[in-house]
């Protein structure tokens, strides 16, 4: 009863930390159509801002977020501008996959340039540090913070897309480009503030997550099949239903690993695969989708 | 009129090169190098041309009046085939005397037909797993093997009233060898290990693998993971999910506590004792003036790690044999001349087992601590003169 439920407590704490690196992806790639493959390269470029600040600039952790979040936003908004901008729209998949990869390489180079190739770590602030018990289980506080900023991510984003202005235009938009400008919403000041929401909340999650995924220049590259099977099982724009993906894969894996830890991988990729069978549009049909 | 003043000039550039060329081939002798410079390993093929660079630096480009010229080749990741496309080029076009350097066992595995036809001595600088030097008698190695630095660690637990143990390895080849290791010296012992755990190389949440040691009532645990992102993480969740908090001991080889993961790692990394064949911290005339000379050429001796001492004692090797060999290519007499061979490097005593053809050297006990506010493998015991255990412990 003690494993179950420990087993529980993990997997939900590692779905949680899913969600939080890949919820941005759902954002540019449900609701704006762009197969952002440079998702992890931002949430990386924020990691390393981040750690720069806390361990260069001896910021605070609160700071050295803030900071790393909103780096990170102005300097892709010049990249919406020159480059995503070409690409949206379904018609341009490939030419989506084949720049943002371009990109990630680019960043990646970059990091290891400036940075080099060893791990880089943001240090933790002492709340954050230690473990916390939840009845015969301890988890650590790090992870318990990150499962609330991920719940209050949920509601944020719920309330910003249904029930303000902006997530009214923002959906018009999606629907319908062409009737959504024709009725003067100006879609490409649109398009540019969700990409800017898409990559604040990687730059979040790449934080964040460091703890779990550690910052060195192939973070890029190593973790995004784990971005993607969360989206592609949530369903593309559906924030609940990353939610819920991320929930359900994080504990068949953690369960997967501690009862048969051989098998390693397998029943991450097998339970991925039984739901797409089942739902090829993913749990919830998103609006875009 | 042409074809003969093609002719003519032909032989003249032809006798010219053959003037030209004759003496510097007989005096350079060249070196291939196969290692990681880019992709996710790049930093050991960088110890590896750094170390190599220290010692041209110390004992001078010459051996026995012969150049010695290294020949750097890429390669980002374990990859047999183009390991074996790589040696070939190296051998048939660049003409190197020896190959050098190989990171993961299956691409130094993968060259084993190639040097025995050349008749060309492999030097290898890192490669862990015991098998490789029973393939080819060209093979040296002046690194470590898996066996090697676990037997010692495993008497010493026994030893020091250790008595539940649970493994946890990533589960590929030096993994697996680990495991075996640990296993057969500390049941042989009286020891128990009470759960093995075979942990997937991909890993990233290592949380569940610690509610099983937790449950498998160990009082320590015997851990090897490849040196990066994923050693990071499990030492992290060591210390998070309360293990490290309730007197669960932490060892294994040293690995785990390679210098460049260090300052990442931070307080995690504290109490783990590992066994190992070099740290930085080694107390020696010899390893001071290795390391000060490193950080004199290249600014900083933070990188300073065992591929760096595998790559030094490796061209330490590399110019004995051209020593013996005068110069000529006779990969046998080669790997003859440097069998039983004996000297002091910056890790401490080495001897090239006449029969392994692998460095018997002395093993470390460390534990990682922070001294004048870095951290360091800090040893605080030697077991002298360690074989590798592992050599044909299958047949």
């Amino acid at each position: 009863m003690e494993t179950l439920f420990g087993i529980a407590v993990d997997g939900v704490a590692y779905g949680m930390i899913l969600f939080i690196i890949s919820v941005g992806l759902s954002v540019t790639l449900g609701l704006m159509r762009v197969v952002n493959l440079a998702h992890g390269a931002f949430a990386m470029v924020a990691g390393y801002v981040a750690s720069f600040a806390a361990q260069g600039l001896g910021l605070p952790y609160a700071a050295a977020l803030a900071g790393a979040v909103l780096l990170t936003v102005v300097a892709t908004l010049p990249l919406e501008r020159l480059l995503y901008r070409r690409i949206y729209g379904q018609a341009n998949e490939l030419a989506q996959v084949l720049l943002t990869i371009g990109l990630t390489f680019v960043i990646v180079a970059g990091i290891n340039y400036l940075f080099g190739p060893t791990l880089k770590r943001i240090p933790l602030p002492e709340p954050l540090q230690g473990t916390l018990a939840l009845g015969p289980k301890a988890i650590p506080t790090h992870r318990a913070f990150v499962i609330a900023v991920g719940v209050a991510t949920i509601l944020a984003l719920w309330w910003l897309l249904e029930r303000t202005d902006f997530g009214i235009r923002l959906r018009a938009a999606v629907d319908d480009p062409d009737m959504a400008a024709a009725l003067g919403i100006r879609t490409e000041r649109l398009y540019a503030a969700t990409f800017a929401l898409g990559t604040g909340l990687a730059a979040l999650g790449g934080v964040l997550g460091a703890e779990l995924l550690p910052l060195e220049p192939y973070y890029a590259i190593r973790y995004i099949v784990l971005f993607l099977a969360v989206v592609a099982v949530g369903g593309a724009g559906s924030i609940a239903g990353s939610a819920a993906a991320a929930l359900a894969l994080g504990v068949v894996d953690t369960a997967g690993k501690y009862l048969i830890p051989n098998f390693g991988e397998f029943f991450f990729y097998a339970t991925l695969i039984l739901i797409l069978f089942r739902w090829p549009h993913g749990f919830f049909r998103g609006r875009a989708a | 009129m042409p074809g003969t003043l093609r002719t003519a000039l032909l032989g003249a550039v032809f006798a010219t090169s053959l003037a030209g060329a004759g003496p510097v081939w007989a005096a350079t002798v060249k070196v291939g190098v196969i290692a990681p410079f880019s992709g996710p390993f790049a930093t050991v093929g960088q110890t590896f041309k750094q170390a190599i660079e220290v010692y041209q630096a110390q004992h001078g480009k010459t051996a026995a009046g012969h150049t010695v010229e290294f020949v750097y080749k890429d390669l980002d990741q374990a990859n047999p085939a183009q390991s074996k496309a790589l040696a070939q080029e190296l051998v048939v076009k660049e003409k190197v005397g020896y190959l050098a350097g190989f990171f993961f066992t299956p691409d130094a595995l993968a060259v084993a037909p190639l040097i025995d036809e050349a008749n060309i001595p492999c030097v290898i600088f890192n490669a862990a797993t015991s098998v490789i030097t029973e393939k080819s008698p060209r093979y040296v190695r002046t690194s470590f093997t898996l066996w090697q630095n676990t037997v010692p660690l495993a008497e010493h637990m026994a030893k020091q009233g250790v008595r539940k143990v649970a493994t946890a390895v990533s589960d590929y080849g030096p993994g697996i060898d680990g495991e075996t290791a640990f296993k057969a010296t500390f049941e042989k012992h009286g020891g128990k290990v009470v759960d093995s755990i075979r942990m997937p190389l991909k890993s990233t949440d290592f949380a569940p693998f610690m509610q099983r040691i937790k449950d498998s009532g160990a009082e320590a645990i015997y851990a090897f993971l490849p040196a990066g992102p994923t050693t990071l993480a499990f030492a992290k969740a060591f210390s998070d999910t309360g293990l490290k908090a309730a007197g669960v001991k932490f060892f294994g080889p040293g690995d785990i506590t390679q210098e460049p993961d260090l300052p990442a790692l931070g307080d995690a990394a504290l109490g783990i004792t590992t066994t190992f064949n070099y740290s930085q911290a080694h107390d020696s005339d010899l390893n001071r003036a290795f390391v000060a000379k490193h950080k004199e050429l290249f600014g900083s001796s933070d990188t300073v790690t065992f591929t760096s001492v595998g790559a030094y004692d490796g061209t330490h090797v590399i110019y004995k044999m051209i020593e013996a060999t005068g110069g000529s290519s006779d990969g046998a007499k080669a790997v003859a001349a440097v069998k039983g061979m004996a000297w002091e490097s910056p890790r401490g005593p080495l001897v090239i087992d006449p029969d392994s053809r692998h460095v018997t050297q002395t093993i470390y006990l460390r534990v990682t601590e922070r001294k004048d506010g870095r951290l360091q493998n800090s040893e605080v015991a030697a077991f002298a003169a360690q074989p590798d255990y592992g050599y044909k412990v299958g047949k």
